[in-house]
Order: structure tokens, then C-alpha cells, then sequence
């Protein structure tokens, strides 16, 4: 039905009189209604109706349950909540340790990622290989086997021993941690963009003088700044709620070292719902915000990818 | 093909391996190192203690159950995505790719609120005796939160780039709905949907804080092997915690593994 294009006469009309079909495209008009595109292809309605369903009561229902639950104590509950001085410590540490491991994993990614699209060398593709280990490691091996490693016995605790430092257990090994788990979002981000560049545009800067260094501030980091900014972001939002790798390092102390998912945990082992709830609701609204700028750097980032 | 120079060069590859070293590949030594530190006897011996055993059958139930469901509904979801164009397309692959912005621990918060006792539905559940948190449902529905956005996420970008002229051409030859995706649209995305379901399956199997918040934690019913391993860490049972987990960091390997066989295998095709 409504494959073939409607001799004008035909146009079907509404008590108005106004025509029923878009005509924008003339090609081919359709019974279908204007928020989508026809196509040929059966399977439009069955296709999006399950997805949107398993999508519901899978991901949006128990999402919503939960903000309704917050909902049901009320503001003053939920802002009683989180401005105690426990939680607030513990969201301060999420998000800030956050921020500082996502800022190292920009420097670590760009470079790892710099050197795997530019250079040739032995191990290469092992090296590449290496990048997705945290991704792909379940979360509690990590823990463990970076608290075995940082804690003061172990190979790199002793190591930054000898400088004084004490890494596992204290709110440095939560650091390194989340650095571990955010790394490969950075690299991968930056990955594509920079193999992308086209290097004749390098090497006529080059040619009209431009330093290395120079070349590089002016023409590399401007076109890979979107997807930098994509990863930093990536890195970040899966550094707040991270829960499996950090646990095991954090020492958990309150006050110094709890995080705030670890809060959540405790506060529903204590039988504290309405608290659990209100901390999960505060992240969750920082998560959605999150995830909004990431989807708005992206969509500069192709816009840039685009015209540039 | 470029023009540092060779100092900066070997300067740059040799801090890339040296951070690469350190934070990735100590931490993977450590794993099997510590598993294997009393010898191959006592890493198998801990690998068949009746408890580990059971939290091992546990996980590949629950990601039996969890990969298959996301499997099917992966594909739904990849094919109403990458084959229609509609308003609010972009709207959706956000929502779809939500469970990767929410934390795990409040991946499993939000089953305990609807069907924990003191829940929406707890107390209706209560009367028919099914149980849901603390209990194998609540531990699949929470690896399924999770796992939701692996295949679709895997498949969406590969079948938009394939395009949709081989399946118009297919409808316009008389096959139908069905057929169109079980004999063209299947074939050209076999791989890219096996690895998506790897993936899916490697999350499933490795995850921890949202099944940790909905297990409950019951030795030899409840625990999953991510579960055990913080358990058996906890008693200082490192041995045995390490050999749980290097069956784990196994599971990684293959994983990324298959992930190179993939790439190699579509570079070369």
C-alpha cells in the first residue's frame, strides 16, 4: 500500500479540506504518518513495540520506580539525606577522585592512543590488544588484583614505599583504580579521530614553518578536542558509579575513603531505604547530565568531522 | 609516514608500554601469580570445593539466561533502529544506552525497590511464595539491566553501515519479513552479533555490584563467581580467591581473543 506516488486528484483530504499526506516527498507518498520515512522493509510496528516494551520493563520502569520512591519522602527527606555530612563526603569523593582520574586517563589515553596510530612498532597490536583488558576484566578481579599489587606487600606498594607513599587503602588507591577502569575509554575515543586526520594539512604546516609542537596545538588537538572531550566524559561517568574494582582498595573508612555507590550498599544493609534511594537519586540525576553533555560532545564531534 | 623524531618516538613508545606495564599488565600477572602461588595442586583443589562449584554453575545460568534474552532482543532492537528512519531515533539509542551511565549498585537498588519486602510489589509477591531478590530472578534481572545495551549497541553502527538495499531488494522479490532477516540480513551480521553476544556474555559473567546489591550473598545458593571472589578475599583466603578469579580473567582473554579473530576476520574478508 502506498508504495506508489497519489495523482493529485487523489489526495486524500480532512474535514478541512487540507490534504491528509505530506507531499514533501513526491516521490513516494505514503499512508504512513510524517514522523517517519516509508520504507519497503515489513516489520516497522512489531520491531519498535518490542523494543520500546523490553526497554520498559527492563531498564525505564525500575528506573522510574525509583525516582518515585524518592519522590514519596519528599524534598526535605531526600535533601536531609544527602547533606549529611557522611554522604556528602562520600559523593564528594566519587566525583572528585572522578574528575582526577579521568583528567589522567586524557593525558595516558592521548598519548597510548598517539603512539598506536602514528608509530610502527614490535608488539603493536599486542600493545592495542592490552587497551581493552578493563573492559573485558570483571570488575572484583580488578579489585583484588590491584589491592594485592598497591597494598604495602605487594610489588608496586613497596615500590612507592620507598617514596613514602601509601597507594592501597587510602583514597590514592581508589585513584589508581579508577584510572585503570577509565583508560580504555580515552584511547578508544581518540583512536579513530586521529587516524582520520588527514597529515597533508601536519605536513604544510610544517612546511610554512609551524614547530612540532606548534602543529600539534594548532591542528592535531583542535580536531581530536571533541572525541578528547567524549572520553574525559566516558572515563568520568563510569569512574562515579564504579563499585567492583574500588571496594576492595578503598579501605572504606567513612569519611576519608567510602565512596558514595559503597554508601548506597551499606545504607541498604542498615535497612536505610529511603537514604540508599535518595544517595542512588542524586547520582542518577549527576549520571543523566552526564550522559546529556556526552551525547552533545558527540554530536559536535561529527559536526566538526563534517566540515573539517 | 611521519615526522618526529626517532628520540621522540622511542620516547613515546617506550612510556606507552611502561604505562601499559603497570596498570594493565602487573595487575593481570598478579592474578595468576597469586593463583598459582601454592601450586597447580592447591589452584585446582580450591577450583572444586563444592561452594566454588556452585557459584560457578550460578553464573553460567545466569548469563545463559540473561545473554539469550538480550540476544533476542538485541536484534529487535538493532534492526528497528538501523532499517526505519523515524523522529526521535537519537532519543531512543540514548535510552538504550542508559544502563552504561547508571551505576551498578544502583542497577541492583532499583529491583530491591521493586520487589525487595519493602518494595512496590513486595508485599504482593509475598502471598505467591516467589521470590525474586535474594534469589536467582532478581540476580538475571539485574545482570540483564546491565548487559541490556551490549548487542544492540554492537549491531546498531554495523547493519546502518550495510544499508538497507539488500533487504528491499529481497521484500521486492516476495520474501517476507522473516525470511528477508533470516537469509539476508543474518549472514552479513554473523560475526559482529557473535561478538556483541561475547561481550554481553563476558559483562554478565564478571558482574558484581549489581548482582552483589540483589544476591544477598547466601554461600552456595545466592553467589555468583564474582560474589565468591570478594568472599573468599574477605576470609584472606587468597588462593582460592585468586583461582576464581583467574578462571575470570580467562574469560576476558578469550574474549579479546575473539574480539582480534573478529576485526582480522572482517579486515580480511
Amino acid at each position: 500500500m502506498g508504495r506508489f506516488p497519489l495523482p493529485a486528484a487523489h489526495v486524500l483530504r480532512g474535514e478541512d479540506n487540507k490534504p491528509l499526506l505530506s507531499r514533501s516527498h513526491p516521490a513516494v507518498t505514503s499512508f504512513t504518518s510524517s514522523w517517519r520515512k516509508p520504507s519497503v522493509i515489513p516489520g516497522f510496528g512489531l520491531t519498535l513495540g518490542l523494543t520500546l516494551m523490553w526497554l520498559s520493563l527492563i531498564v525505564l520502569i525500575p528506573l522510574a520506580g525509583l525516582v518515585l520512591k524518592a519522590a514519596t519522602f519528599g524534598f526535605s527527606g531526600f535533601f536531609d539525606t544527602i547533606l549529611n555530612a557522611r554522604v556528602l563526603a562520600a559523593l564528594k569523593l566519587s566525583f572528585g577522585l572522578s574528575l582526577i582520574a579521568a583528567a589522567v586517563n586524557l593525558v595516558l589515553g592521548l598519548l597510548i592512543a598517539w603512539v598506536l596510530v602514528r608509530y610502527d612498532f614490535p608488539l603493536r597490536r599486542s600493545l592495542s590488544a592490552m587497551v581493552d583488558i578493563p573492559f573485558a576484566l570483571p570488575t572484583a578481579v580488578a579489585g583484588i588484583a590491584l589491592t594485592s599489587l598497591y597494598a604495602p606487600n605487594g610489588a608496586m606498594g613497596w615500590l612507592f614505599g620507598l617514596i613514602g607513599l601509601k597507594i592501597a587503602f587510602t583514597p590514592l588507591g581508589i585513584l589508581v583504580a579508577l584510572i585503570f577502569i577509565g583508560l580504555p575509554f580515552v584511547v578508544r575515543t581518540v583512536e579513530p579521530v586521529l587516524a582520520d586526520i588527514d597529515q597533508a594539512t601536519e605536513e604544510a604546516a610544517a612546511c610554512l614553518g609551524a614547530t612540532r609542537l606548534a602543529t600539534f596545538r594548532r591542528i592535531i588537538l583542535p580536531a581530536i578536542l571533541p572525541a578528547l572531550l567524549t572520553g574525559f566524559a566516558l572515563a568520568f561517568a563510569r569512574a562515579v558509579g564504579e563499585y567492583g574494582s574500588v571496594i576492595f582498595i578503598a579501605g572504606n573508612l567513612p569519611m576519608v575513603s567510602e565512596i558514595a555507590p559503597l554508601l548506597i550498599v551499606i545504607k541498604l544493609e542498615e535497612f536505610e531505604y529511603e537514604q540508599a534511594t535518595a544517595i542512588a537519586v542524586a547520582m542518577l540525576i549527576a549520571s543523566l547530565a552526564l550522559l546529556f553533555l556526552i551525547n552533545m560532545l558527540q554530536a559536535w564531534g561529527r559536526k566538526r568531522q563534517g566540515t573539517g | 609516514m611521519n615526522r618526529d623524531p626517532l628520540s621522540v618516538r622511542i620516547v613515546l613508545i617506550a612510556l606507552a608500554f611502561l604505562i601499559m606495564a603497570a596498570l594493565i599488565g602487573l595487575p593481570l600477572v598478579t592474578v595468576f601469580a597469586q593463583a598459582l602461588a601454592k601450586g597447580w595442586d592447591e589452584y585446582f583443589l580450591s577450583l572444586s570445593d563444592r561452594v566454588t562449584l556452585s557459584a560457578i554453575k550460578l553464573t553460567l545460568i545466569t548469563a545463559l539466561i540473561s545473554v539469550s534474552v538480550n540476544l533476542v532482543f538485541g536484534v529487535i532492537a538493532a534492526w528497528a533502529i538501523a532499517k526505519y528512519e523515524f523522529k526521535g531515533k537519537s532519543f531512543l539509542l540514548t535510552l538504550i544506552d542508559l544502563p552504561f551511565s547508571v551505576s551498578p549498585v544502583i542497577a541492583g537498588l532499583v529491583f530491591v525497590l521493586l520487589f525487595g519486602l519493602q518494595g512496590w510489589f513486595g508485599p504482593a509477591l509475598q502471598g505467591t511464595g516467589l521470590k525474586i531478590i535474594f534469589a536467582l530472578p532478581g540476580i538475571v534481572l539485574a545482570t540483564m539491566f546491565v548487559t541490556f545495551p551490549f548487542v544492540a549497541r554492537e549491531l546498531i553502527p554495523l547493519m546502518q553501515e550495510q544499508g538497507t538495499e539488500d533487504e528491499e531488494a529481497a521484500v521486492s522479490l516476495g520474501a517476507s519479513g522473516f525470511q528477508t532477516f533470516w537469509r539476508v540480513t543474518l549472514p552479513n551480521i554473523k560475526w559482529g552479533l557473535l561478538y556483541g553476544v561475547l561481550l554481553c556474555n563476558a559483562r554478565a559473567m564478571g558482574e558484581f555490584g549489581a548482582v552483589s546489591v540483589v544476591s544477598g550473598h547466601i554461600r552456595g545458593k545466592t553467589n555468583t563467581m564474582p560474589l565468591h571472589v570478594e568472599i573468599l578475599y574477605n576470609e584472606y583466603n587468597f588462593t582460592a580467591a585468586f583461582a576464581v578469579a583467574s578462571l575470570l580473567a580467562l574469560l576476558a582473554f578469550v574474549t579479546l581473543t575473539a574480539q582480534s579473530l573478529l576485526e582480522w576476520k572482517k579486515a580480511h574478508a
